[in-house]
């Protein structure tokens, strides 16, 4: 099973393909709303992309006061 | 439907009508494409009277106060329905407000019993006052097996199986407190009677019909008010069916239109945007002859559609377009903030009437509505019938406050005389909001009198909400303002935020500022930042209590200042 690192890790990479954002200028504690200038519904885009990836059912709910990309992976993790 | 004239509360109109279509669907609730549960009204009825008597049975009685905080959801529909049948009041929380405001709001509202999801009840047991809370009795739904509850019970298990005791309330009882703000300095807690919900669901279907067979997608949150009457109270007074999803992504909520054959739908200015946006690439990717088609067609059904909507015209022109939303899709709505008349008009030219419309929660969900007699994209329809809306101290352009008065709006805010009175004038609910009233009777809407912005995710913001976060920054006082309150504009669009902040000198330390600023307007969520501050070198206007006094500062700083002092984060 992959780390939280890891996983943190494929997470920035997933956001920066999809919003197309270079990889190198996003890190784990940043608030992606802001960092990626997306609004909620991209946001449920970007957890269905990231769904596909690590092959798991997301609810919506798990975005529920996650603004940051590190406990967003932790809420993967703890899915895996 | 049901007559509503002859019921004198939503608990006997509601449980009437589980009598009289029992073998039609009320609910399904689907998880992304598979389908949790369909229930008829008898299966509703079979599901709501065991928990009714176990909430009896706890103490849950006439005027007893319970609150409901879940996502949208069947369970949702039957806790609400066992409260009203036990003559309760009902406080249905926004479940998208923090676990530190949930708290706040169930002790302002004085709950006794609160109904909860899981992962919401997680994060309230360790939210800030949790211990100090008077909450008699927690239902939890869907809790995992071996879950810590800190003394809530499973609403699972939370049945009785004998016939409870209906408890009939009267028309100007108390049947809900619905919070029409956030938490910071003063919740805003509606209190709506029994009357005000049967007066607006009459008037609304008598413009917006549902019978059985007709399927409502209910996407909204139902603790907002608009999806509290057109995802419960109007679909189930006349026998339909309301489909709840659990999940907002777009892909899901495209699929349900097609698999369940959606008849009406709820959206923000937000999702109509969104589907604009799509519509539009989706367009613009065809082939030069398919779209030149297209374009012809959408003319077509433009100048067919003047004067009112052809349903059966617009989907034999334009069939792959409504294929898409199901093919019995016959209006959508669209509510919580203002919307662009150009999504509005493209809509509208497909062939899918968008029901825009004006109103607040104190207005017992909307006071006008545009009935597509002829389509205005550019108003936001005629007062409903029954309502009376007129403009307070029009200018010589005719614009004013917005007033409304009927039987729809509020009794008063929930222990709060002074803010009642001062928004309920003469039996006139005074909006805030400005507008112009045509002959016609339309309302255009252009702009707001009230120190508050809407988000185009139909989200209400007031400044003084996010003050604090931005205490203890190195100035010597500072204040949050509605960008146009500050400085009116004639328009509902581009709503800002300001930050006013008292400097000694504001040629200096200016960019310091501006990155100690943005630190802190990170930490709010998106939809509460502000987008620019404004250095100003003058002391506050205060009151005796030291309070700022928001009008004379506002207007002091429009008489000195444009809108290009502003400087953007």
């Amino acid at each position: 099973m992959p780390t939280i690192q890891e996983v943190t890790d494929e997470v920035l990479q997933l956001a920066a393909g999809q919003f197309k954002v270079p990889r190198a200028e996003l890190s784990a504690g940043d608030d992606f709303f802001k960092k990626l200038g997306i609004d909620s519904l991209q946001a449920l885009a970007l957890l269905s992309h990231i769904e596909n990836h690590f092959h798991i059912e997301l609810p919506d709910y798990e975005l529920q006061g996650v603004t940051d990309f590190r406990t967003l992976a932790a809420r993967i993790h703890a899915r895996l | 439907m049901l007559d509503l004239r002859e019921y004198s509360s939503l608990g006997s109109a509601l449980r009437a009508a589980l009598e009289r279509w029992p073998d039609e669907t009320c609910l399904i609730e689907a998880e992304r494409e598979r389908e949790n549960c369909r229930l008829t009204y008898r299966q509703f009825k079979e599901k709501a009277l065991p928990l009714t008597r176990a909430l009896q049975d706890s103490g849950l009685a006439a005027g007893s106060r319970a609150a409901i905080i879940m996502t949208n959801q069947s369970k949702w529909l039957i806790s609400a329905y066992a409260i009203f049948y036990c003559g309760g009041v009902l406080v249905p929380l926004d479940y998208k407000l923090s676990a530190r405001e949930h708290v706040q709001l169930l002790a302002h509202s004085k709950a006794e019993f609160a109904i909860v999801e899981y992962f919401l009840w997680r994060a309230i047991m360790q939210a800030a006052g949790f211990s100090g809370l008077q909450v008699k009795t927690v239902l939890v739904t869907e809790a995992p097996a071996n879950a810590e509850l800190n003394g809530a019970k499973r609403w699972e298990e939370f049945r009785d199986g004998r016939e409870p005791t209906f408890v009939e309330r009267q028309r100007k009882d108390w049947a809900s407190i619905v919070y029409s703000s956030g938490t910071g300095g003063r919740p805003k807690g509606c209190v709506m009677t029994h009357e005000n919900y049967l007066e607006q669901c009459i008037a609304l279907t008598s413009l917006f019909p549902f019978w059985p067979g007709a399927r409502y997608l209910s996407i909204l949150p139902t603790n907002h008010a608009i999806d509290f009457m057109v995802g419960f109270i109007g679909p189930f007074v006349c026998g339909a069916t309301v489909v709840h999803l659990r999940t907002l992504r777009p892909e899901f909520i495209r699929d349900a239109f097609t698999r369940y054959h959606i008849t009406y739908i709820t959206v923000v200015p937000l999702i109509l945007k969104n589907l604009e946006r799509g519509l539009r690439e989706r367009f613009a990717a065809l082939p030069a002859g398919k779209r030149k088609v297209l374009n012809g067609l959408i003319a077509a059904n433009r100048a067919f559609t003047r004067k009112r909507p052809r349903l059966w015209l617009s989907r034999l022109l334009l069939r792959d377009v409504h294929s898409a939303f199901g093919g019995e899709l016959r209006a959508m709505f669209v509510g919580g903030a203002f919307t662009e008349p150009s999504t509005l008009q493209l809509l509208y030219d497909l062939g899918i009437p968008v029901g825009n419309g004006y109103g607040l929660t104190e207005a017992g969900t909307v006071i006008t509505l545009n009935d597509f007699k002829p389509f205005r994209a550019d108003t936001v329809g005629k007062a409903l019938p029954g309502t009376e809306v007129r403009i307070v101290n029009p200018g010589v352009d005719g614009v004013g406050e917005v007033a409304a008065r009927g039987k729809t709006i509020m009794s008063h805010y929930l222990d709060d005389p002074e803010m009642t009175a001062a928004t309920i004038v003469d039996g006139w609910l005074m909006t805030g909001d400005l507008g112009r009233l045509e002959p016609s009777g339309h309302l255009q809407l252009l702009g707001r009198k009230k120190n508050m912005i809407v988000t185009e995710g139909g989200k209400n913001v007031y400044p003084e909400d996010i003050e604090n976060a931005f205490d203890s920054l190195p100035i010597k006082e500072f204040g949050v303002f509605a960008a146009n309150y500050v400085w009116p504009q004639r328009t509902m669009l581009g709503e800002q935020l300001l930050l006013v902040a008292h400097v000694d000198d504001a040629s200096r330390g200016g960019d310091e500022l501006r990155s100690r600023i943005a630190e802190r307007n990170r930490m709010l969520p998106d939809f509460k930042r502000i987008s620019g501050f404004l250095l100003w070198t003058s002391d506050f206007p205060r009151t005796a209590s030291m309070k700022i006094k928001r009008e004379a500062l506002a207007e002091e700083i429009r008489i000195k200042t444009d809108r290009s002092a502003m400087l953007l984060l």
